[in-house]
This record gives structure tokens, C-alpha cells and sequence, in this order.
């Protein structure tokens, strides 16, 4: 798709603006291309919007064709969540160890009104309103569900933000182990 | 006659006559007359349709309906107790196995225990959620439940209560679930096989599976809890979001529902369409459980083969509707719109298009030796077991209970159509898978004698923006692509209902994996969810 | 036909005139060690393009069609992305074990990858019991499996890993007595002398029925060796995450990743040297013309041709058929094929001895 096609690049240029060395700057550009190509969705669905994004992995849609290829079921090789479905409050915490348990440079895109901010359900007892109050979404994808298309506009929404990161210095940081309630490292 | 035959045993108990009898009994006498009804010749109650569970304001209780697969009636059961406090009612999970799960699930939303009942955890809430959701006087502060990032910590042991056997003195027990050195495997709630996010727990010892523990509510969202603060066109959308790959057949469940409560007649066209478009989904639906077994046992270009085809049925409604997966089509008195005027010619264009592509899956797959050793003969479910925890839809028919509700107790046009209802005998993976094809192979039949036929008319009737219903307990059910679903609404003549309760199919399957899993393999626990084909947001609603 | 022994020999002499002969010894192994490398690093981002491709037309679908032509270079992003990808550190496991055993797993597929003659004169290894020590490193692989699975303190890569202990051991019978049968007929364990041997036909017309029946026996096993579907069980998606790795991420997982490609390969070329005649072109005998137009084909083309069409042959059935069950496969292994083997075994002497051969 081209750049002059999408509608909302304000945010991209933000990201773009603070800008690097030539050197470092012609590695990051092929290390980006390689990770935006590349992108693992990790197999990981709690409802309906599930069943959309099996349709967008499948003949008609075929999200392979933009480097999506492998859904891995082990979040260990992921390099994307798709949190395609309701999050409720059993499930929260499953969640925010499913991304823990990922390895960096991680993301997470939010589909479906559910995801987004609770969606028709938003009024229960025991749905969470929002999963970007448990994890950093980079990319929401409203609908209910999304349509295939919509799952994979927002799928390239989320190669063309990986493509102007800073990877070397910036999204590549070592984390410092940090601590769960029981004072273990986690 | 059953009427008379329960007066002269239990005199006691307060008869409601309505569409169906409604029986109240005092606690102290529920499990006998329970009993009774079960095994009394000429009453042969053996098949629990659904059991909810009430707060009635000054009372909480049960109420049951129950079904004769011999005879072919129907009655509510009722028993009650005004304990709030501490309210404990007995078990009949030792007489209907399907209770089982049904009264941990009302012990979860209204706090009820049941004595003697083995195995007294919460079903869908986390264990250490604070009240009981589905009492009125529940208190729904998101402070008092905040979202906890931390994970519940799982029990070996299983509370249980006991009464001693005069003075009801009541007593808490544990039951182990799983002993220190067994080896427990916990698959879910992320894992590719459990279709959403349920969570097994699962003994090996090596590959045999010894025990499988069904946890569920990982996607709960108090649907039920919701409709009672929504008015009765509101309550429709949350439907199609049970079991999404049956938007339609639940939708059509509640719409008679309401429909049958306010004597509102729908137009013939209206129930072609209905009937049309419930095919259709049944078609996606089990063209999806082609694909998704496929998938699971590792055959993944028959998934996509599968998904190709499910794209045609998903365009033909798509047309029609606006919706893929969720279609809001059905509302209260008829349809949301008109049909398309492509649909009749797409539809014949589909009926040509998908046998040859079903003899096509029967190579791929069918007829595959690993395929069929692998289905064959693993996880037996009798027909005893199926009527006794109640999993009825395809996984019923291939034990070989005639369970289908369009036969049965037909609805839409199902009477004025000619077609099979599947059976099979075996009870075993493999003819849960095949009756599904072949079902397919019926759909199709369906369609052909409906899409050339749909009459002139209106599509829907007129009803007033506020829909109130009478007083008085309904229920209604239909035959959705993973078995009954049923929609029980009890109300009190507002515009929102007071209760709402749909009986899940899927819940029931995930009941037996324990039963059909024990002594196989792990790749044999992935075949036999595979051909239960359960929908998780369906059993967790 | 080229030789590639000229080039070969021309660079150790001209590596040999101006150095001392120890050192030009240790500039070749170091030479040869990057072109190994090089090579099996080229081969395995080719297959997966070519798995994926492949896959994707069986399903209806296209494959990765955006990054190069036709998406041929998907594979190379594939690589950046796991270079750079953090590799976990994970608290309760066995540390040392865990980092070596992808080491273990690709260090096997490597030294198996060696021993391949890949043309004529290009062979690395090349002694008179090749195809014994292409065995026995090549299933050095498993211990690297089983270190896995035991270090990840994960219950899903321990089960992975004792399945795929108990398969490959099982298997490597199986391909252990096809091989047999193939040095019964040809009497070397030389790879150069087997493919040599098979100028005048391939062992695969010339050993007729039991060629045929160790050639297919060879295939089944083989796959199994690779824990590739239909025998993908230790890995298996939909039943353990991800098997023995299920625990590994960025270059740890790649090395495991890579591994399964290289066997896959590995398994191909041998087959091809055994039965299809290595990189020896298709001659008929008697058909002098049709044989000289065979010679001008470059042996390189003839090796990756058949290659090629035995890993399509693989990749065939890996997407064709549903993943087998533990039992179903070892019932296939000890109750069918190892006696067929055996009796093939027989078979093959029989024809040997009475010189029934073409």
C-alpha cells in the first residue's frame, strides 16, 4: 500500500522525527525490514474475532503474503499478539503472562470492540474495558468482529510502525528483570 | 396423567399448569420427587434440559425443566429455600449427571450449595471473586472485583458439603482432584487445540490421560447478568455472540422466545427465511468443525480447504445480512430486512458448487487410514451417557439418541420439509465427525426444497418500540449446529426481563471430555474436543 | 562432464606454492568450513521459501508474494528477524543444557551436510565407511533434542522430546537396514564408489523390487528421522505448543528451525546418492546419443535436481496427510516396516547372489 494512501501518518512521523547517524541508521533500516517482513502472530484467540482472523491466515485472504507466515502457538517465538476476542477478568492475568512471556521487540494489537474497550459487553461484571489497560497496544482494530480486511490493514498498520522504529538504541534495550508480588524475579 | 400421578405421591407440591407444568416441592422432599420423576415408568424424566438458577427477592432457588426422551414430555421443576444467608438446597448431580456442572454454575452466580454435590468449586468466576453476580442485590462496584493481574492459585482438593444424616447439620469435606505425585499437564487457556480459551488439566501417565479437569470462565462475560438490565430488542445482539458460529439459531431462539410469550404470530415468509438462513449457518458452522479437526490432527491444507468453501457460505449471507460472522438478522416479529435478490440464485449456485467439494474432503481426508485409526473406536460416548449429561446435537445423534429438536419439536417450516435426521450408532470420534458431513449433505438437502419456495409476504410484523412481556416463565429451543439451544426467560411483566437464561449445548460436551478422554492418548483428548466440537464464549456465556 | 576436482585441486596447489604445507592444510579446512557453512545457511533459507511456496499452492493460497520477486528473499527477512530477536532468559532450567542443546541439534545437521557428494569431485568427506559415519553423527541430532526438551523444565518440551526419543531411535532401524540393503548391492560403504556405481543405472532400476521397497522404507523413515509431518509429533502444534522448543526464542529457536530444513535436506541427498544415482546423469544403456546429451548437463544440476524432486516428494506428504498418533507410529515402524526390511534385506542378497540385477 502506499504512503499517501493511508490516512493517519501524523503518528509515524512522530515516531520518524527523532532522527539517527548514517551508519546506525542504514543497519536499523535493514534490521526493520527484515522485522516488519517478518512478523509472527502468536495463535492466540478468546472469541469471535478469532474465527476472522483464522479467515484472514486462510485461502481467500492469506496474510502469509506479507510475511505473517508461521502463527506460532508458543508465545516464546511470537513476535505479535492479536488479542482477537473479550478479555475477562479470569483471563487478565493469562494474558499479561502470555506477553511477558514473549520475547522483545514485542507487540500487541487489539482487535475487535471487545479488545478495544469492552465492546457491547463493556457493562459486565467480569469483562475487562480495554486490554490496553493490562498491555501496550500498538494497534487497535475496531469492529465487531473486524472484517478480514480490517484485520489486515491493521496488521500492515503495524509493519509500517515497525519499519520507522529505532531499533538499535531504541526498541533494543536490555530490561532490567523486574518483580512480581511474591518479590521473585520474573 | 403425569399430573395426577405426582399429585397422589407428593400432595404437597404446588402445581402451576401453563404451556408446560411447573412444579414447586419444599426442599425436604425435592430429591425424592426428583428420583421419582426420573425413574417412574410412565414418566422416564431422564434428560435435564436446563437448570437455572433464581433469586426470586425473598427466595433463591432452582428451577429445572426436565424432558422424557421416551415420552416426550416436559415439565419445570422447582425448589426454592429462603435462607439468603446460607442458602443450601440438595444435590441431583447424582441423578442427572448433567446437574453436575449446572449446580456448580448456580453456586457460582447465586452462591446456593448444594449438599452432597462432589465437587463444589466456582465454574466460571475466579475462586477468590468477592459475591455472587446474578443475586439482585449484587453489588457491581468494579472496586470490590478490580481486574487482579495475578493468577488464581489452583487447588489439588475440591470442597464439598455434606449433611449428617438427621438435623441437617452441614459439614465441609475436601475431595482431591489430583494427588501430590501425579503428573498434571495444563493445557488452555492458550493453547491451539482447545478452540478458545478453555483450560484442561489434564493427569498423564506417560501419554495415557488419566483424568482430565474442566476448568471454564476464561471468557465468561455475564451475558446473562446484562440482559437483565437491557429491554427485550437489546437482549438480541448479545445472542449472536454465544456461539458465534450459530449467530442465526440462537438469535431465532430468543426471537420465538419472546415471540411465543407475546402470542405474536411471524409471517410464513419470515420462517423460510429464518429457516434458510439457520442452514446456512449450520453449513458455515460445520464446515468450520471440518476444517478446525482437520487442523488439530495435523492435516493443515484440508483447514484451508475447508475455509475456502466456508468463505461462499459466509458471502451468501454477507448479502443479505451485512455480517460475516454476526449477522443481527433475526429481530422480534421477523427479519431486519429483506432478502437479497441475489440470495435464491446464490444459494442454487452454492447447492451445485459444495458435493463435489465434500467427495473431494472425503478423499483428503476421509478416507485417510491415519485419519480413520485415529477416530475410530477413540472416546465411546454411550447413549445413556449422552442423555445423562445431556450432549445432545451431533454428538448425541452419533451415540444414537434422536435428539434433534427440528424433528422433535419442529419450528420454521423444519415440518413442511422432508429431511434425515443423521443417527449413528457407534458413539465413537468417527461418527461424530461423520454425522457432521453428512449433516452438511442434509443442509443442503433443506435449502434445495426451501430457496425455490419462499413465499410473498412481509418480512417481519409490526411490534411496539417497548415489548413487554406477561408474567410467567418461557422457554424455547432450536436446534443450533452444536445441539439444543435453548433460551429460558422468566419475567415479570417489565421491559426487561428479570431473568434470562440460555442453555448452552457446548457445556455439556465439555462435561464428557473427563469420561471420553480417560485411558487414551493426548493426540486422542485432541480428537475427541475436535469432534465435540464446543465453542468456548457458548459454554462460558 | 566437469570435474570439480580441477578447481579443488588447483586452489590447494596454488594454496600450497607460497604456503608452508601445515598452514595451507589449515587455510583449506577453514575454506572449506566457511563454504560448508555458507552453503547451509543458502540451502535452508531456499527450502523454506520453497516449503512455503510449495505449501501455499497446495492450499489454494499464494504464499509470500512482497518482500523480492515473487517474495523469494521472505526468507532472509525471516532471518534478520530472529538475529535480532532476544533470547530469553528463562529462571528454573537447566542453563548450560538448554543454550547447547541447539547447539548439539545444528552442530549434527552440519557435519551430516558434509558428507554429501554434491558433484562430481565436490565432496568434503569422503572415506570408505561414509555412509556409517553419516549415520552415526547425523543421529547426534536427537541427543540435542532430548537436551532440550529435559532443560526447558517445561511439560510440553519434555513430552516433545521423549517422543521424538522414541521415534527417532526407532526409525533409525529402519533407515539403518534400507541402507544396508543398498551395500549389500553395491559393496562399498564409500559414497563414491555407490554413486560411481551407479553410472551405468541408477540402483534404483538396476536393484528393481527390493531397490524399490528400500527406497520407499528409506523415504518413510527419513521423514520420521526429521520429525517432519506426517510425523511431526514431537513438535506437534495443535497437541504440545511447540513440542521440544516450545521454550526457545530468537536464535536458539532458528537453530532448531534451520536444523529441521538442513535433515529434511540431508535426508533428500541421501536418497538421491543412494538410489537416484547421485549427481551421475540419467543414462540408459545401449542409448549412446541419448547418454553423450545426458554428460553435458553439469552433475551440480543433476544432484539438486533430484534433490529437489525428493524434498517435493516429502513436502508432498507432509501437507497431505493428517500427523500420526505415538502408538500408530511406532505400531508402523517395529510392526511393518522393520520386518519388511529385514525380509527386503533377504530379498536384496537373494538378488545379489544369483545375480538377478539389471
Amino acid at each position: 500500500m502506499k504512503y499517501e494512501e493511508f490516512n493517519d501518518n501524523e503518528y509515524l512521523e512522530q515516531l520518524r522525527a527523532s532522527g539517527t547517524n548514517v551508519v546506525v541508521g542504514c543497519l536499523d533500516e535493514v534490521i526493520n525490514w527484515g522485522r516488519s517482513n517478518s512478523l509472527w502472530p502468536l495463535t492466540f484467540a478468546t472469541s469471535c474475532c478469532g474465527i476472522e482472523f483464522m479467515a484472514v491466515g486462510a485461502a481467500r485472504y492469506d496474510f502469509s503474503r506479507f510475511g505473517f507466515e508461521v502463527t506460532r502457538a508458543s508465545p516464546r517465538q511470537a513476535d505479535f499478539i492479536m488479542v482477537a476476542g473479550t478479555i475477562v477478568h479470569k483471563m487478565a492475568p493469562v494474558l499479561k503472562r502470555l506477553y511477558d512471556q514473549m520475547a522483545e521487540p514485542k507487540y500487541v494489537i487489539a482487535v475487535g470492540g471487545c479488545a478495544v474497550s469492552g465492546g457491547p459487553f463493556r457493562n459486565s461484571y467480569h469483562v475487562v474495558q480495554g486490554v490496553d489497560t493490562i498491555l501496550p497496544v500498538d494497534v487497535y482494530i475496531p469492529g465487531c468482529p473486524p472484517r478480514p480486511e480490517a484485520l489486515m490493514y491493521g496488521m500492515i498498520q503495524l509493519q509500517r510502525k515497525v519499519k520507522v522504529e529505532r531499533f538499535l538504541g531504541g526498541k533494543n534495550r536490555k530490561e532490567k528483570r523486574s518483580k512480581n508480588e511474591k518479590g521473585e524475579e520474573v | 396423567m403425569i399430573l395426577e400421578n405426582i399429585k397422589n405421591k407428593f400432595p404437597e407440591a404446588s402445581i402451576e399448569e401453563g404451556a408446560l407444568l411447573t412444579i414447586t416441592v419444599e426442599t425436604g422432599r425435592y430429591r425424592e420427587l426428583a428420583l421419582y420423576l426420573k425413574n417412574d415408568g410412565g414418566l422416564a424424566f431422564d434428560f435435564l434440559i436446563c437448570m437455572t438458577g433464581m433469586d426470586w427477592g425473598d427466595s433463591l432457588g432452582v428451577i429445572s425443566l426436565l424432558q422424557s426422551t421416551r415420552h416426550e414430555h416436559k415439565l419445570f421443576l422447582k425448589t426454592f429455600t429462603t435462607n439468603r444467608e446460607n442458602p443450601e438446597l440438595p444435590t441431583v448431580s447424582d441423578i442427572w449427571e448433567t446437574a453436575n456442572l449446572n449446580e456448580r454454575e448456580v453456586y457460582d452466580f447465586l452462591g446456593i450449595r448444594f449438599i452432597n454435590h462432589p465437587d463444589m468449586r466456582r465454574l466460571f468466576l475466579r475462586n477468590d471473586w468477592v459475591g455472587y453476580p446474578l443475586r439482585k442485590d449484587y453489588d457491581a462496584n468494579p472496586e470490590v472485583n478490580p481486574v487482579r493481574l495475578y493468577s488464581e492459585e489452583t487447588f489439588d482438593v475440591t470442597p464439598s458439603f455434606e449433611a449428617t444424616s438427621h438435623g441437617g447439620e452441614v459439614s465441609e469435606k475436601e475431595n482431591v482432584l489430583f494427588e501430590e505425585d501425579e503428573y498434571v499437564v495444563n493445557i488452555g487457556p492458550q493453547h491451539p487445540a482447545t478452540h478458545g480459551v478453555l483450560r484442561f488439566r489434564v493427569s498423564l501417565e506417560g501419554e495415557i490421560v488419566k483424568k482430565v479437569d474442566v476448568n471454564c470462565g476464561y471468557i465468561h462475560r455475564g451475558i446473562e447478568k446484562m440482559c437483565e438490565s437491557l429491554t427485550y430488542p437489546q437482549t438480541l445482539a448479545l445472542t449472536d455472540r454465544l456461539d458465534y458460529l450459530a449467530a442465526h439459531q440462537n438469535r431465532h431462539a430468543l426471537c420465538m422466545c419472546i415471540e411465543e410469550a407475546l402470542g405474536l404470530e411471524v409471517p410464513e415468509r419470515v420462517k423460510y427465511i429464518r429457516t434458510i438462513m439457520d442452514e446456512l449457518n449450520r453449513l458455515s458452522s460445520h464446515l468450520l468443525f471440518w476444517s478446525t479437526l482437520c487442523m488439530d490432527m495435523g492435516a493443515l491444507t484440508a483447514f484451508f480447504y475447508g475455509f475456502r468453501d466456508r468463505e461462499k457460505v459466509l458471502d451468501i449471507m454477507e448479502e443479505t445480512t451485512g455480517g460475516r460472522l454476526i449477522q443481527n438478522y433475526n429481530v422480534i416479529g421477523g427479519v431486519m430486512a429483506d432478502i437479497h435478490p441475489n440470495l435464491i440464485h446464490r444459494v442454487k449456485e452454492f447447492l451445485k458448487y459444495l458435493p463435489p467439494m465434500i467427495k473431494e474432503y472425503h478423499e483428503v481426508f476421509t478416507g485417510n487410514v491415519i485419519a480413520q485409526q485415529r477416530l475410530k473406536g477413540v472416546g465411546i460416548l454411550t447413549r445413556e451417557n449422552a442423555i445423562a449429561y445431556g450432549a445432545s446435537g451431533p454428538t448425541g445423534r452419533a451415540a444414537g439418541w434422536s435428539c434433534d429438536v427440528r424433528k422433535h419439536t419442529p419450528y420454521g417450516v423444519y415440518d413442511k420439509v422432508d429431511f434425515k435426521e443423521i443417527i449413528h450408532t457407534e458413539g465413537d470420534s468417527f461418527s461424530r465427525y461423520i454425522v457432521r458431513v453428512e449433516e452438511i449433505m442434509e443442509s443442503l438437502h433443506i435449502l434445495e426444497q426451501l430457496v425455490d419456495n419462499i413465499p410473498e409476504g412481509d418480512y417481519a410484523v409490526k411490534t411496539k418500540p417497548l415489548i413487554k412481556l406477561p408474567e410467567g416463565h418461557y422457554f424455547k429451543s432450536v436446534e443450533a449446529s452444536r445441539g439444543e439451544f435453548g433460551v429460558y426467560i422468566e419475567s415479570r411483566g417489565d421491559k426487561f426481563p428479570y431473568r434470562v437464561k440460555f442453555r448452552s449445548p457446548c457445556l455439556p460436551l465439555v462435561s464428557i471430555v473427563d469420561q471420553l478422554a480417560r485411558g487414551n492418548k493426548i493426540a486422542d483428548l485432541i480428537a475427541i474436543g475436535g469432534t465435540l466440537d464446543y465453542v468456548v464464549p457458548d459454554l462460558d456465556r | 562432464m566437469f570435474d570439480f576436482a580441477t578447481i579443488t585441486h588447483w586452489v590447494d596447489e596454488l594454496l600450497r606454492s607460497f604456503l608452508p604445507h601445515a598452514t595451507a592444510t589449515l587455510v583449506e579446512c577453514i575454506l572449506i568450513g566457511l563454504c560448508l557453512l555458507l552453503g547451509y545457511a543458502l540451502i535452508a533459507l531456499v527450502l523454506i521459501y520453497a516449503e512455503r511456496k510449495v505449501c501455499a499452492f497446495f492450499q489454494c493460497r499464494i504464499g509470500p508474494n512482497r518482500v523480492g520477486p515473487y517474495g523469494t528473499i521472505q526468507s532472509v527477512a525471516d532471518m534478520i528477524k530472529m538475529l535480532t530477536k532476544e533470547l530469553i532468559d528463562i529462571n528454573h532450567i537447566d542453563r548450560f543444557l538448554f543454550n547447547l542443546a541447539p547447539f548439539v541439534v545444528i552442530i549434527a545437521s552440519v557435519l551430516a551436510f558434509g558428507c554429501i557428494p554434491f558433484a562430481k569431485g565436490l565432496h568434503v568427506i569422503d572415506f570408505n565407511v561414509g555412509i556409517f559415519f553419516l549415520i552415526a553423527v547425523s543421529s547426534i541430532g536427537i541427543v540435542g533434542i532430548l537436551l532440550a526438551g529435559w532443560a526447558s523444565n517445561n511439560k510440553y518440551s519434555l513430552i516433545g522430546a521423549m517422543r521424538s526419543g522414541a521415534q527417532m531411535i526407532s526409525y533409525e532401524l529402519s533407515i539403518g537396514l534400507s541402507i544396508l540393503t543398498v551395500v549389500v548391492f553395491t559393496g562399498s560403504m564409500q559414497l563414491s564408489t555407490i554413486v560411481e556405481g551407479q553410472a551405468d543405472g541408477w540402483l534404483l532400476f538396476k536393484g528393481h523390487i527390493p531397490a524399490c521397497i528400500a527406497f520407499i522404507v528409506y523415504l518413510i523413515a527419513g521423514t520420521a528421522e526429521t520429525n517432519r509431518g506426517p510425523f511431526d509429533l514431537p513438535e506437534a502444534d495443535s497437541e504440545l505448543t511447540a513440542g521440544y522448543h516450545t521454550e526457545y526464542s530468537g536464535m536458539h529457536f532458528g537453530f532448531f528451525y534451520l536444523a529441521e530444513y538442513l535433515n529434511m535436506f540431508v535426508v533428500a541427498s541421501v536418497a538421491t546418492t543412494l538410489f537416484l544415482g547421485g549427481w551421475m546423469p540419467l543414462h540408459v544403456p545401449g542409448w549412446e546419443s541419448f547418454n553423450q546429451i545426458m554428460d553435458y548437463i553439469p552433475s551440480i544440476f543433476w544432484f539438486f535436481g533430484k534433490t529437489g524432486v525428493v524434498i517435493f516428494i516429502i513436502m508432498w506428504f507432509k501437507w497431505t496427510f493428517p500427523r500420526l498418533r505415538i502408538d500408530q507410529l511406532l505400531r508402523l515402524e517395529w510392526r511393518y516396516l522393520l520386518p519388511l526390511n529385514l525380509l527386503n534385506l533377504f530379498l536384496m542378497v537373494i538378488v545379489v547372489v544369483f545375480k538377478l540385477h539389471f
